[in-house]
């Protein structure tokens, strides 16, 4: 029962991870992304569109990745190039993929493909309690397990990570050393928002194989809550996404249990449970150094006085 | 030599260059959506013709436009009421639900009668959208809890919470099981004219705007909410007290999208049903982004998207287009505008570099 429910757990929670993943590394940048919403749909359709024409599950975790990137590129371009304001700019692009994929998805409404398959690991899989949840699953979700290790070594162990962060930290001081801001920050946002993408693909292609208007659901919103729970360190973010997927994990259960609770109640449970955490890490963040950028949110104009 | 541009900084320009480059930037933004009609196999010219003699050729067409308008309006305001003070309320889409629960609670189990039912239905429903705002603004204003992330996640909470009521203890005992409340009695209905669905919510949605600009720009609380907005540091040291401001607008904000649900139940609706709103609450925050800080604006721009929305509804109807392609557009319209911001806040200079400079 309880290894179930932590199978489940994983299962609800990678594309979160994916998505709150690509949010770190655009807040690390400096820049607030609030289109990951709209980056998953966009991720999803184009991931299914892909796999569903081409027959290949790899090519559409590309064309996820690539789609999402693209799109990316507008929120980098106006907020990076343009320095426009972040916020509506990010909102945009929520509204902006909601609207395209809607659009475009009406062609492969009801398709279906076969999606990602379980594949157990030799060895890892044979694992006691954990071994069945985390490595009898698909590549997609392994793959997740290693992004998480590949971002941790960028940010810390590569100059080009301690250039972002030095970027998201405090952009005036990576110029004078040389550093070309614009350029690190255009490119977290587009890679940052591919992986988003990569997440939305994962609700097309491994949860429910199939194309859905909306079927993001708000997960876009809970990845930008739980980058703050996360404090922007991608190992957390593994954390707070098996949490959010162990709620959503449960609330399925007791539906499926036939508890009297309204499904609507049940269903609310996530949504609330991400504001209950946002609120405890602010405040834990206050208590403590916080982790956020320094300059989180700000356009970087090199000839503003500082 | 080299030819290359340089950005500078310039003043904001004339009032009306601004307003010329934010009609540019609309404009733009519907040629590009153009192209995204175009790849559905749409033809943009026809489409954008029959936008405009759906919306505006006949007297009904410009009766459905207002209707459309008035919830735009009242929630426009409401999103632009805090971004005057620097607050991101994301969630009107959430508080005209918590209002429209509200107005129906007291529409169907108050027993009231004419003269009260509408007013009790009407503060139930502002105190309601209040009330679920002011949750966003407690956790702002003590502990800096993002307000951006906390209202948008109390949207999909607050459109579960009237779903529950509709499929469950609100549900129409005799509604064949359909997920609706029971029809509103005639004294919980605003007053209809000219045979079309226009209805009295339009008179209330201008009424909000004078109040909204009286309030901003007649009272000192208005001067607070300005001054803390531009600069909420020295708005400290003059001795305002910006926690309780920001929780406040927060909730004056919800307050007022919360007269959208009411509107939208009393006048138009006549019941609780699911897709009370096809989202006014995100096009509201377009509208007081593209209105900037005038609730004149609010009216003259939400009018605009009324024509947008009635025309889309029709070309929903003959070209089979999803109801949420409109998002596409305002998002598209959205990122113009910042561009356009751009244009406004710089300007492109070329300049002539020497090769060795």
């Amino acid at each position: 029962m309880l290894e179930i429910l932590l199978d489940a757990t994983v299962r609800a929670g990678t594309p979160i991870l994916f998505a709150t993943l690509g949010a770190i590394i655009n807040e690390r940048a400096g820049i607030i992304n609030l289109g990951i919403e709209g980056l998953m749909l966009i991720g999803a359709l184009s991931g299914f569109a892909a796999t569903f024409t081409s027959g290949s599950l790899l090519l559409g975790v590309v064309a996820a990745f690539v789609a999402a990137f693209i799109a990316g590129s507008i929120h980098a371009f106006i907020t990076v190039q343009l320095r426009g304001n972040q916020i509506v700019s990010g909102l945009a692009l929520t509204m902006f993929g909601i609207g395209v994929t809607a659009l475009f998805g009406r062609s492969v409404v009801g398709q279906t493909i076969d999606g990602f398959e379980r594949h157990a690991l030799p060895l890892l899989s044979k694992l006691p309690f954990v071994g069945k949840a985390f490595f009898n699953q698909n590549w997609l979700i392994y793959f997740s397990f290693l992004l998480v290790g590949l971002i941790w070594f960028f940010f810390y162990h590569t100059r080009w990570g301690l250039n972002l962060r030095t970027v998201g930290e405090n952009p005036a001081a990576a110029d004078a050393c040389g550093i070309a801001v614009n350029r690190y920050r255009f490119l977290a946002v587009a890679c940052g928002s591919g992986i988003v993408g990569i997440g939305g693909a994962y609700l097309s292609l491994a949860s429910t194989p199939m194309w859905i208007e909306n079927m993001t659901a708000g997960r876009g919103w809970i990845a930008v809550a739980l980058v703050i729970f996360a404090s922007w360190s991608s190992v957390r973010a593994l954390f707070g996404a098996y949490l959010f997927g162990g709620i959503t994990a449960m609330q399925l259960r007791f539906q499926a249990m036939g508890t009297t609770v309204s499904a609507h109640v049940l269903q609310m449970l996530p949504y609330v449970f991400t504001i209950v955490v946002l609120v405890i890490s602010t405040i834990r963040q206050q208590k403590g150094a916080s982790q956020q950028p320094g300059n989180l949110g700000l356009p970087y104009d090199r000839e503003d006085r500082k | 030599m080299s030819l290359a541009f340089r950005v500078e900084k310039r003043d904001q320009g004339s009032a009306l260059f601004r307003s010329l480059t934010i009609i540019a930037s609309v404009l733009v933004a519907l040629f590009v959506a153009g192209f995204l009609l175009l790849a559905a196999g749409v033809n943009p010219a026809t489409a954008y013709l029959e936008i405009l003699r759906e919306a505006l050729g006949s007297t009904y067409g410009i009766s459905e436009t207002l209707v459309k308008a008035t919830p735009l309006i009242i929630t426009g305001l409401a999103v632009s009421v805090a971004f005057r003070m620097q607050i991101w309320n994301i969630g009107a889409e959430g508080q005209i639900y918590m209002g429209a629960c509200g107005a129906t609670g007291v529409a169907l189990f108050s027993g009231l009668d004419a003269p009260l039912m509408l007013p009790a239905m009407f503060a139930a429903a502002f105190f309601a959208g209040g009330l679920w705002a002011s949750v966003a603004g407690l956790l702002r204003a003590r502990w800096q809890v993002n307000e951006v992330i906390v209202t948008l996640l109390m949207n999909y909470i607050a459109i579960l919470l009237a779903d529950y009521l509709i499929y469950g203890p609100w549900k129409n005992p005799d509604g064949y099981n359909f997920p609706l409340t029971a029809q509103f009695v005639d004294a919980a209905r605003l007053t209809e004219y000219f045979n079309t669905r226009l209805h009295s919510g339009f008179f209330i949605a201008l009424f909000c705007a004078l109040a909204v600009y009286l309030l901003m720009e007649r009272t000192i609380w208005g001067y607070q909410i300005k001054a803390i907005g531009s600069n909420p540091a020295a708005a400290r040291y003059a001795g305002m007290k910006t926690g309780l401001a920001i929780f406040l607008v927060l909730a004056l904000s919800g307050a007022i999208a919360g007269i959208a649900g009411f509107s939208e139940v009393a006048g138009l609706q006549h019941r609780l049903q699911h897709g009370l709103s096809p989202g006014y609450g995100y096009t509201a925050i377009i509208i007081a982004w593209l209105a900037r800080r005038s609730a004149l604006g609010v009216i003259i721009v939400s009018l605009l998207m009324g024509i947008l929305l009635v025309g889309g509804d029709s070309l929903q109807l003959s070209w089979q287009l999803p109801v949420a392609f409109a998002y596409a557009f305002q998002g598209l319209i959205l990122f113009f505008l910042l561009a356009g911001d751009f244009f406004i806040n710089f300007r492109l200079r070329w300049v002539k570099e020497d090769a060795d400079a």
